[in-house]
């Protein structure tokens, strides 16, 4: 099998990313996902692919990173959405089936999904979390 | 885990906590000789012989955030399920290498999984972890492989990253792709013979 053969398409891709790139930092959103041992176990790396096969089909513009274990293993897997201007929301136990609601509702809709949500961090930086962690 | 390629992901984890800016990840199918390899080599901090030595209980973790580590001691389980084992290779700032094997055929062998998966979620870490790759089957004394490194994408990237949105769909596709490609060949010999 040919070796990287599309690198040359990388590099066209890389032209034509860096025209919006300018475009792309003012309208940023950053999902992160938790991915330590507990989070792979629970099915982070799933909820991870729903998380981009979501975003493809609605052609939304989003930065998805993962991270290592932060400490909450019982509420994994986790999901970060932060947004430009909003506070920064923490999904506790996102399975790939509710994926689909959560960018709708919290991407698409600006709205919060409440009943998923674990904890808040308001722009000012100190956090809350409704329930102790595990 | 349910795959072998899940818990590849979770030695790559360990080895990005470890501060490893290279990881070279390497999984070789040999059907000849019935043996399938797993390895996971590093430049991270490496462990002293007293932590290497306890890196196989589940009570044992160099985290402060939680006070289990079951990462390895799952994958020794599952490596020793199926006539094979797991070894590591680590000292202080030099790194660590963790092998795996298994009995390609071994009825309680987990599949490999999607692989491609795994890689999107190390790719995504995004923290300028250098990945080397490389999925070699090799049957009826033929070799093929699958192998590309961050190196020669991020050449052709320049300073865009991994994480930017029409990359990320690129690098999907790609080992997707490469993915399907060697296995499709290895069925296909499969079939043949």
């Amino acid at each position: 099998m040919p070796k990287l053969k599309s690198l040359e398409e990388l590099q066209r891709l890389r032209e034509r990313a860096q025209q919006e790139l300018s475009i792309r930092q003012q309208t940023t959103t950053k999902i992160t996902v938790g991915m330590g041992t507990c989070g792979i176990a629970a099915g982070a790396r799933e909820t991870m692919q729903a998380i981009l096969e979501e975003l493809r089909k609605r052609n939304i513009d989003a930065h998805v990173a993962t991270v290592g274990c932060i400490g909450m293993c019982s509420k994994e897997p986790l999901v970060d959405i932060e947004q430009a201007g909003e506070p920064r929301i923490t999904y506790a136990n996102v399975h790939p089936n509710m994926v689909p609601r959560l960018i709708e509702e919290h991407l698409v809709n600006g709205q919060v999904v409440d009943e998923w949500a674990f904890g808040r961090i308001p722009l000012d930086g100190i956090g809350s979390a409704s329930q102790p962690g595990g | 885990m349910r795959e072998l390629s899940l818990h590849l992901l979770d030695v790559v984890e360990n080895a990005i906590e470890a501060g490893a800016r290279h990881v070279a990840l390497a999984i070789v199918e040999d059907l000849d000789a019935d043996l399938l390899t797993m390895s996971v080599a590093d430049d991270g901090r490496g462990m002293d012989p007293e932590a290497l030595r306890r890196v196989r209980d589940p009570f044992f973790t160099t985290r402060i955030t939680r006070h289990v580590g079951l990462g390895i001691p799952l994958l020794a389980a599952a490596a020793e399920r199926c006539a094979g084992g797991l070894t590591i290779h680590s000292q202080p700032n030099g790194g660590t290498t963790v092998v795996a094997r298994f009995r390609h055929s071994h009825i309680d062998r987990a599949p490999l999984g999607d692989l491609a998966g795994t890689l999107i979620c190390i790719l995504m870490r995004d923290d300028g972890l250098e990945l080397s790759y490389r999925h070699t089957i090799v049957a009826h004394g033929a070799e093929r492989a699958f192998e590309w490194s961050t190196t020669e994408i991020r050449d052709a990237l320049g300073d865009l990253p991994l994480s930017t949105p029409v990359v990320r769909e690129w690098l999907s596709g790609f080992v997707t792709e490469g993915e399907t490609q060697l296995k499709e060949a290895q069925d296909a010999k499969t079939q043949v013979s």
